[in-house]
């Protein structure tokens, strides 16, 4: 389900290892001073997919992405990205990859239009005669057609992020890093992003997106990856992750006490009594034989079903905390 | 297996790339209004001197002979209400030992550790534009800078100095005499000669600034360094170290003035200028490609 198989097939694969768009081996980073950040990761991310990067600030995240993009030099380990090792062939690798890494960064006595120029400028592979209308498609691609002119430092938070957004759209990529891409939009924009992430994917563009939103992973990711502490701790296709954490039966119901006290005896586990609302891990067996229990023995039922198992709840199975995020 | 291309056919560099890259980082500093206001400054200091001059020498007369001079060195300044063309030599002489090399340092602190603080430093190197590339562009912008900030000064004399004073033939320092064409050709040459005395701080700069990742301490270590070479060349006791200072030979300039041309010092000038670029400039790019940059 999970399988990039969607996607039309990687015309540049060349053996069969190469399937990966990134592919990390033991890879760490421990800066001077004796901090640990990033401790022995092993990604892949599978060609095609719309791969989600979780976990708390100060997991590691960052650091991972700013050594895929060659910015910093891992302590030990390898990285590849596109079946090319990193740093050493950067060079090679980087104009097939677009990024945008924690947040932008732009020239504020220059207009937006001018930002992009200077980014594509700095880009080898890029041709000079096709940058403005490269630029001009860029712009409109994320909505910033008619600010084009405005001076950057002028521009909102939410059009600061569509301007860094643009930068990695320049030019065809196969592969985006996108960090924390919504951060600062209203919801209309966290839908447009969505929207042009999908876009995007389905042109079978790669797409690496970290983010503490789960909903969002949810929404968009095929694959996700989740790290605590300079570790990962487990990484797959959305569905399997979440598939991993058990739904909860949730009944509704005024006698909450004795529809806990029924749920016990029927072998649920983990059962949580509010007002109104009974929860439990739902017992083997046929529910319905559960439900007629609980009328059986009086509890008036007004509802009765198993929520699905989030991403949320697989997070909390994996680290055993909340993703409660701070900023 | 390395070799085996899993990248489609990327579009080849053309060689001509880095000057693309090198005019974008041209038009970057150059549209900056720090840059702007650092020219303005140094188009005003001919100005200045030049209404002074002619303020004190109105009701008859030249300059006194002693005072002139000041830190200008050379007594050009005492000349300058006979040849207007003098205020170009007095306006350099007055701005190489501070404002000259203080704008440089500026712009030079700025180049990496500026783009470092403000972010766009990792976005140019995803982009990829290569390290040692980048480097070198930043490098040869601020020479260019040096160049135009020298010449922005000789302009702005020119001016003022035929705008308020008589030109035409003038007498050398050595007391012969030049004719005013001859004279217009030895101030573009010390103008010349001026910008490369800034080489060695425009090195040193960009060396600091690839230490750190704030632009302000970066510009700010610079200047700091410029004083204090300044005033450890004023000191007796040092002089067996002060060959080696930048500034040493920095109105060495003059020289220029003679006939003929006396070139000694002029040459030791321009020496000392490529040894501070090449060990400053090896330095930063030592520090500068093998950085981690998280800013």
């Amino acid at each position: 389900m999970g399988e990039p198989s969607a996607v039309e097939p990687d015309r540049a694969s060349g053996e069969g290892a190469e399937d990966a768009v990134i592919a990390t081996r033991a890879l760490t980073k421990r800066y001077r001073g004796g901090q640990l950040a990033v401790d022995g990761l092993d990604l892949v991310v599978p060609a095609g997919s719309v791969f989600g990067f979780l976990g708390p600030n100060g997991s590691g995240k960052t650091t991972t992405i700013r050594m895929l993009m060659g910015l910093i030099e891992p302590t030990s380990g390898s990285a590849r990205v596109l079946g090319r090792p990193v740093p050493r062939a950067a060079r090679a690798v980087l104009p097939r990859v677009g990024a945008l890494i924690e947040g932008p960064a732009l020239y504020g006595f220059l207009s937006g239009r001018d930002n992009l120029l200077r980014y594509d400028a700095a880009d080898p592979t890029a041709d000079p005669r096709t940058r403005r209308d490269r630029v001009a498609a860029a712009l409109d691609r994320v909505g910033l057609g008619a600010a084009a002119g405005k001076k950057a430092k002028a521009y909102s938070l939410g059009m600061k992020q569509r301007l860094g957004l643009a930068a990695a759209l320049l030019q065809p990529r196969r592969l985006l890093v996108l960090d924390e891409p919504t951060n600062g939009l209203d919801p209309q924009g966290m839908r447009e992003i969505r929207a042009l992430v999908r876009e995007l994917a389905s042109d079978g563009t790669t797409v690496f997106l970290s983010s503490h939103l789960l909903d969002e992973i949810e929404q968009v990711c095929t694959h996700a990856a989740v790290m605590a502490q300079g570790r990962l701790i487990a990484q797959g296709a959305v569905a399997d992750l979440a598939a991993g954490a058990r739904g909860r039966l949730v009944v509704t119901t005024p006698d909450a006490g004795e529809a806990a006290r029924v749920l016990k005896e029927r072998g649920a586990g983990d059962v949580v009594a509010a007002e109104d609302r009974v929860t439990a891990e739902p017992p083997d067996g046929d529910l319905a034989d559960l439900n007629a229990a609980l009328v059986t023995a009086g509890v008036r039922v007004r509802g009765f079903s198993v929520e699905r198992a989030s991403l949320e709840d697989a997070f909390v199975a994996l680290t055993g905390e909340g993703f409660d995020v701070a900023g | 297996m390395s070799r085996a291309e899993p990248l489609e056919a990327v579009r080849t560099p053309s060689p001509l790339w880095t000057f693309g890259l090198l005019r974008s980082e041209l038009l970057t500093t150059f549209r900056r209004w720090r840059t702007l206001a650092l020219l303005g400054v140094l188009a005003a200091v001919p100005v200045l001197v030049g209404i002074a001059v002619r303020i004190e020498t109105d009701d008859g007369g030249s300059l006194g002979g002693g005072g002139g001079g000041g830190g200008a060195g050379p007594a050009f300044i005492s000349q300058i209400s006979n040849n207007g063309l003098f205020l170009v030599f007095t306006a350099l002489a007055a701005t190489l030992p501070f404002f000259l090399p203080m704008a440089v340092g500026v712009v030079a602190g700025d180049a990496v550790a500026g783009e470092a603080s403000a972010g766009t430093l990792r976005y140019l190197l995803v982009a990829p534009a290569g390290r040692t590339r980048l480097l070198l562009t930043k490098y040869a912008t601020v020479i260019a800078f040096c160049l135009a900030a020298t010449l922005v000064v000789a302009v702005s004399a020119l001016a003022v100095g035929a705008l308020l004073f008589p030109v035409g033939d003038l007498t050398t320092i050595s007391g012969t005499r030049i004719t005013y064409a001859e004279g217009l050709g030895r101030a573009l040459l010390i103008a010349l000669v001026v910008a490369a005395s800034l080489v060695g701080v425009a090195a040193l700069g960009l060396f600091v600034s690839t230490l750190t990742g704030s632009g302000i301490a970066a510009m700010a270590t610079t200047v700091g360094l410029l004083i204090t070479v300044q005033i450890l060349d004023q000191i007796p006791q040092l002089d067996a170290l002060q060959p080696y200072f930048f500034s040493h030979y920095w109105l060495s300039f003059a020289d220029l003035m003679r006939e003929p041309v006396y070139w000694d010092d002029l040459v030791r000038n321009l020496g000392l200028q490529a040894l501070y670029a090449a060990v400053f400039g090896s330095a930063a790019w030592a520090r500068f490609t093998a950085k981690d940059i998280t800013a």
